[in-house]
């Protein structure tokens, strides 16, 4: 029952069907990719994990832990566990991000958190990312470059500590040493209480990242589920080659 | 702080509403002749304030009420009472009788602790408050003098003479026509040359508070060379049964010296907020304005700076939250008289639900202030779709070297950011306070960090049930 699991999951926006019964289950302790072609839908399912307004939820179900999500606000999602690292992360002027951190992590405990254990730990994440402190006097994502970004998604991911991750994209855009730093902060959280599903696009994050899983998405479905020698496949083979099976299939 | 503590601070201090104080004296209803003859006799005001009260009575009768600006005509100045002499502090109120909704405010902004007693009007218990004591005897041996501005008047008849009413004579507007007829309350201050005060002069640091003045009056002359910060009013909801304030500031700052006025103000929401600040700046002297408009029904408030001498400089920042049934028109003025003078106008306002906020202001430069600069940057939060802005930018140049340069931006509370900050776990209305701190913080982070605080508790509250 410990385990993010997606039932039979439809969903459109504007009226256009995006996702079309996905069934994928990450039990707690593993990390599984999810990988497809553009368009295939995953950012959608990324977003509509965490609660975007944007999107209507048609039919299926999405269960954290056994317990049904779907009615649940962005936030009580979040205080419950999950958390999206944004493809897209969302520029907030004129809020520090030590600011942001603390309050977030205020919402998430339930309770007022001291200045003293809030340093602890964001100075532990800071490590892992080797980012510096000034960082945190910043505004959120303000002026931000891509690869800080994503840094910055990856320092929330630490400090916030949730029990389950969709990671959308966080390789987009990143040059190797960017790319690297960011498995590392997402291999620091590695352990028997935490869940991830890694949304990529290509192969290159999973050389650092391994998956227990890989999953396929193709047109809203997932097509196709092994071990990281998936991904490895589909790196060689393209995605062209899976969808031919697929048809062959239907 | 609970309300058991507060109930127990509310069993010493008493609240300043006019309907719970037994007045000493009345004065009939409507701005008269007679009225203004019984302030002034009240006062035990020399003559030639009496004859400065009735000439400007006489302006107020003349002039028309503006119509350029916000609706003002539900005001009905005919039946307010202008004075009203409250009797000493004696009896003790009890917290219950304050409105639920403003003891809930205070409570939850947990006003300093200075700042709630001057709400409660209990000027005279903190005398005896080392703190304070050791903080106006540090004044007093550097020769300032910071007293009520009936106590200036009297006690220091020929300074006081010397600028009252000349940096906003009654002639200016109607509302300081009818200020200079009526007022009541306020702070004198004067910084002698080279003196740099350290410390902000907060309005509670006052000797003998006189009453809360619905007509206040305050005149600060910053002498060459000296330096001060003053901060006047509070951000708790200052309530009263009469509908108008009209203040009038004047600050004059002499060469080289640096001066700051400070006011955040969040009036009861049948107010109509009617004030004219204005700074006579003069030869490299800097002054800032930083103003917050918070409540109150109506405010026309347009802080000015008049740059007189070549080198003035001078800064306006101002804040304005309009909610539902509520038009703050504010802005800011500067007139550039003179070479290489310069000044900066940033104006952030934010209206919720049907509420309304303008900004108005003026740039001048008059002929032969060559190089003058000036800038402008106006920008304004929507948060709901119904919520207006309009912005009213005058800007007069007869100067050609003159650098005059304006920036305005309109946003919305955008879906994304809300959505973002919510996946982190932060409720939906705690979000949209937060975007509206962080659109206010270049401002916000000027303030006196208790301010800042109390500000930003105070956004929280107003923004609470915003959204969803």
């Amino acid at each position: 029952m410990n385990q993010l699991e997606i039932r039979d999951l439809w969903a459109s926006i504007d009226g256009e069907t995006i996702l079309k019964g996905v069934n994928l289950v990450v039990p707690k302790g593993q990390v599984h990719a999810l990988m497809g072609p553009n368009g295939a839908g995953k950012s959608t399912l990324g977003k509509i994990l965490a609660g975007d307004p944007e999107y209507t939820v048609e039919r299926g179900d999405i269960l954290l832990d056994g317990e049904s999500i779907l009615d649940l606000s962005p936030d009580e999602r979040a205080r419950k566990g999950l958390f999206l690292a944004f493809q897209y992360p969302v520029e907030v002027p004129g809020v520090t991000i030590a600011n942001f951190l603390r309050l977030a992590l205020q919402a998430k405990l339930g309770r007022e958190v001291g200045v003293a254990e809030f340093w602890t730990k964001v100075k532990k994440a800071l490590e892992v990312l080797d980012w510096d402190e000034s960082y945190l006097s910043r505004h959120l994502n303000e002026g931000f470059s891509g690869g800080e970004k994503k840094r910055n998604e990856i320092l929330q991911l630490l400090v916030l500590e949730p029990a389950y991750a969709v990671l959308d994209e966080t390789d987009s855009g990143l040059d190797i040493d960017a790319l690297k730093v960011v498995a590392r902060g997402v291999n620091a959280m590695r352990g028997p209480n935490f869940g991830a599903l890694v949304i990529t696009h290509y192969q290159r994050l999973l050389n650092y990242i391994v998956p227990d899983r890989v999953h396929v998405m193709m047109d809203g479905r997932i097509v196709a589920e092994g071990g990281p020698e998936l991904a490895l496949e589909l790196e060689a083979k393209g995605y062209e080659w899976l969808r031919e099976r697929v048809k062959e299939e239907a | 702080m609970s309300e058991a503590d507060l109930r127990a601070l509310g069993e010493e201090y008493k609240y300043h509403f006019v309907d719970e104080v037994k007045p000493v004296f009345v004065a009939e209803r409507g701005l008269t002749r007679r009225v203004i003859e019984a302030i002034s006799y009240h006062k035990g005001e020399p003559e030639w304030m009496l004859k400065f009260r009735l000439r400007a009575l006489e302006i107020f009768q003349k002039k028309p009420m503006p119509t350029w600006g916000p609706d003002l005509s539900g005001l009905d100045l005919d039946n307010l009472v202008y004075y009203v002499k409250p009797a000493e502090v004696r009896d003790a109120k009890s917290w219950e009788q304050i409105p639920e909704e403003i003891r809930r405010t205070y409570e939850r902004l947990g006003i300093p602790e200075a700042e709630r007693k001057v709400l409660a009007g209990v000027g005279a218990q903190y005398d005896s408050e080392m703190v304070y004591h050791r903080v106006r005897e540090e004044l007093e041996r550097q020769g300032v003098i910071f007293v009520a501005i009936e106590e200036g008047m009297k006690k220091y008849e020929d300074l006081f003479k010397e600028y009252f009413a000349k940096v906003v004579p009654p002639e200016d507007n109607k509302f300081a026509a009818l200020n200079s007829a009526a007022w009541s309350g306020g702070s004198f201050v004067y910084i002698p040359p080279g003196v740099k005060v350290e410390l902000p002069l907060q309005a509670y640091f006052r000797v003998n508070t006189p009453e809360f003045g619905q007509f206040e009056r305050t005149l600060i002359i910053v002498d060459e060379g000296a330096e001060v910060h003053y901060i006047e009013g509070c951000t708790a909801p200052m309530y009263s049964t009469e509908s108008l304030h009209t203040g009038v500031i004047e600050i004059v700052v002499k060469r080289g010296a640096r001066s700051r006025y400070t006011t955040i103000q969040n009036w009861s929401t049948n107010m109509y907020n009617l004030v004219t600040q204005r700074a006579l700046v003069y030869g490299d002297a800097f002054h800032e304005w930083l103003d917050g408009n918070l409540g109150s029904k109506v405010t026309m408030k347009y802080p000015s700076s008049y740059l007189l001498e070549p080198g003035a400089r001078t800064e306006i920042l101002s804040i304005a939250f309009a909610k539902t049934g509520q038009h703050q028109d504010t802005g800011a003025k500067i007139i550039l008289g003179t070479p290489h003078t310069s000044g900066t106008i940033v104006s952030k306002s934010i209206s919720k639900g049907e509420g309304r906020a303008s900004y108005r202001g003026l740039v001048k430069v008059l002929d032969g202030a060559k190089h003058a600069k000036a800038n402008v940057e106006c920008d304004a939060l929507l948060i709901d779709p119904e919520s207006r802005t309009d912005t009213y930018p005058y800007i007069e140049i007869e100067e050609d070297s003159a650098h005059v340069g304006h920036e305005a931006t309109v946003s919305k509370i955008n879906d994304e950011q809300i959505f973002y900050l919510q996946s982190r776990g932060l409720k939906e209305d705690e979000a949209a306070a937060l975007i509206v701190r962080g659109f206010i913080e270049p401002i916000a982070k000027e303030l006196p960090l208790e301010y800042a605080v109390e500000l930003n508790r105070l956004i929280e509250l107003e923004m609470e049930g915003s959204v969803g």
